[in-house]
């Protein structure tokens, strides 16, 4: 089952084009980060995948098949938005109380005994508690439905290091213990590094990247060899240069187990790279092969 | 790499067919809780002017019943009880204070409804929930228009026993003696009119459905608060002033007995043989030739001699109005627009929700 399967997606709010021409399938059981820089439209597509907002191209089903803001899609999708939106007014045990009676299935003792732990008063507003407890509370709210999915936008850009990093470990918790499939937008790579088990990379309203992380990171080497010889470099498709005074660094879409060229040395990529080399080279495309093929310049990989 | 060919299963209908909605009475407690501020805060408001008219009320009859049976009517105390009765009029500018109760509903209950939701980004949690984002509008609308129109229809009985008395029971004024009149009014009054029958509680649904179509429409508190008490206003004074009259076509007459109860819309003199309006020029050009018996102390004309006169040349005195018994009437008209109104201005809101045009 994909959580999420887009095709041909777009949206536009008035003349601006926010997505265009989106094709992704997001396989059940993933912790999946999505990035990109600001205004690529990871909001955009988010808001999509819950239902707040409509394609205007294109269409995209969630959870196997059922269209976002359906009844049953509702019940299984969790959604926290970015800035954690919560009543301010309303203490913790009425947030609670507010979210049981929205939603078919609410586990009260979960939330309880996590906000315990986390150490959230229940009679404290929401609008007094710190930031981080803001998110925790916000979380823990999406995660006493038990959802099948969760989507989060930005969960940690305004939380400190210690916040952000309890933060991931319950998403982790919850994707690892109960199974819930994860979609993360994020412009912290270093913290994705950690949780995300598949990567998007979106670009000026386009999918740029679209995989597991694992299948990833076996297609792509950084190769290191002197600068003399880096514009000559063809044997394999060239993501980025990165040069330096005597060496240059190439990250390349090959295998461990392709040649090398003579000179030149291959290394394994971490995955913040791998994105960073993306996000600097936003008409480079690493795409599952039918979706892109028809769409040549797309693919095309230019050095 | 995973290809984007896989198959997507298909949506276990059955499953999802059995997925019945959520009950509505889910909404109740969220209702309450998220409004209950702004219901004290019209509660307290309400309370406040129920006990003012209640307690002006009971003096008021008292006042009324011991006027009316006073006995001789000319004599001296029997004067000084109408007079007392009669300097009753005017308490809170006539019930004019209750004008405001639907604008302030309109503006702090209807408005921030779904503007604050919006301005908040709060709508992103609450739109994500199981319950489902126009089943959550309609139900919110719903059930707090219900509680505010009931408190209005509640108010609105109270300040008609208290307005009774200053309706003769027949349609003229009652007189304790020659000079002497109650105090009385035209239910029609503009201002009065609205605070009474069901008129009061329509107009207070239709300023809560024009706050909250305007808050989904903005999207910010304030400015939507203040768009309220503008469309309101302007609302209430275009009808008060220029539809109200047309709900039913007027009678007209030539004469002059008209009841002290009606609602005189127009009065003017035409040329009786041809029908056609007569010039105002002309009109005065006729009365300074009149002799001067006519003319009362200071030359102030006495109507009805004026209007003999006028008749004597060939002129008619057209009057036409609104007879005190058509308010029942007039009420329905304008209660069943207003509530038409608030339907399809809720509707609009609802459908905008669902459409995902916010």
């Amino acid at each position: 089952m994909n959580v999420v399967e887009a095709n041909g997606l777009g949206k536009r709010y008035g003349s601006t084009r926010a997505l265009r021409d989106c094709s992704l399938a997001i396989p059940a059981g993933h912790v999946a980060a999505l990035v990109g820089p600001n205004g690529a439209g990871k909001s955009t597509l988010l808001n999509l995948a819950v239902g707040l907002s409509a394609p205007s191209e294109g269409d995209l089903t969630v959870l196997g098949g059922r269209s976002p803001g359906s009844p049953a899609a509702l019940d299984g999708i969790a959604f926290v938005a970015q800035d954690t939106p919560l009543y301010k007014n309303l203490s913790a045990r009425d947030m609670l109380h507010l979210t049981h009676n929205l939603n078919r299935h609410f586990d009260q003792a979960y939330a309880e005994a996590r906000l315990a732990e986390l150490g959230i008063p229940l009679k404290r507003r929401a609008g007094r508690l710190s930031g981080g407890q803001q998110a925790q509370l916000a979380l823990s709210l999406a995660l006493a439905r038990h959802p099948r999915l969760l989507v989060l936008d930005e969960p940690v850009a305004m939380l400190d290091p210690i916040a952000r990093h309890d933060f991931m470990a319950t998403v982790l918790t919850a994707a690892v213990d109960d199974g819930v499939s994860v979609l993360l937008s994020s412009h912290v790579l270093a913290e994705l590094e950690r949780v995300a088990d598949y990567l998007i990379v979106l670009s000026q309203g386009r999918v740029q990247v679209a995989g597991e992380v694992d299948d990833l990171l076996a297609s792509h080497r950084v190769l290191t060899g002197p600068v003399a010889e880096a514009a000559t470099y063809s044997e394999s498709p060239v993501v980025h240069v990165r040069g330096g005074e005597i060496q240059t660094h190439l990250l390349v879409r090959v295998t461990a187990d392709d040649p090398v060229p003579r000179g030149w040395e291959s290394h394994p990529v971490g995955l913040e790279e791998l994105a960073l080399a993306y996000l600097r080279e936003p008409g480079v495309g690493a795409l599952p092969g039918p979706a892109r093929a028809p769409d040549a310049d797309q693919v095309e990989v230019r050095r | 790499m995973t290809t984007l060919t896989t198959l997507a299963l298909p949506a276990r209908s059955d499953e999802d067919a059995n997925l019945r909605p959520m009950p509505w009475k889910r909404m109740a407690w969220v209702t309450w809780r998220q409004h209950r501020t702004a219901l004290t805060g019209v509660a307290i408001l309400l309370v406040a002017l129920a006990v003012c008219f209640w307690v002006a009320g009971l003096r008021l009859h008292h006042a009324y019943a011991a006027a009316i049976a006073c006995h001789p009517a000319s004599s001296f105390a029997c004067n000084n009880l109408v007079n007392s009765f009669n300097g009753m009029y005017g308490f809170l500018a006539n019930g004019l204070i209750l004008q405001v109760v639907p604008a302030l509903i309109g503006a702090f209950v209807g408005a921030p409804l779904l503007a604050r939701e919006l301005e908040s980004g709060t709508f992103r949690f609450a739109w994500t929930q199981g319950f489902g984002r126009w089943r959550w509008t309609l139900a919110k609308v719903v059930g707090l228009g219900v509680a505010v129109t009931a408190a209005a229809g509640a108010i609105s009985v109270l300040f008609s026993w208290y307005y009774q008395p200053y309706f003769p029971p027949g349609s003229q004024s009652l007189y304790v003696s020659k000079e002497l009149p109650i105090a009385a009014s035209s239910p029609f009054t503009t201002g009065l009119f609205d605070l009474r029958g069901v008129a009061f509680a329509a107009w207070t649904l239709a300023a809560f459905a024009i706050g909250v179509l305007a808050g989904v429409l903005i999207r910010r508190v304030v400015p939507a608060i203040v768009a309220t008490l503008v469309v309101y206003t302007g609302l209430a004074f275009a009808v008060g002033g220029f539809l109200r009259q047309h709900y039913l076509a007027p009678l007209v007459t030539s004469k002059l007995d008209i009841p002290d109860t009606a609602w005189v819309i127009s009065q003017q003199w035409f040329i009786t043989k041809s029908g056609r309006p007569a010039s105002p020029s002309k009109i005065n050009q006729l009365l300074l030739h009149a002799p001067g018996q006519l003319f009362g102390k200071g030359g102030i004309p006495k109507s009805v001699t004026v209007w003999q006169y006028l008749a004597h040349h060939g002129y008619t005195q057209l009057t036409t109005y609104q007879p005190a018994t058509r308010f029942w009437p007039f009420q329905w008209i304008e209660g069943g627009w207003l509530l038409a109104l608030s339907v399809l201005l809720i509707a609009v809101t609802v459908w905008l929700v669902r459409r995902r045009v916010v």
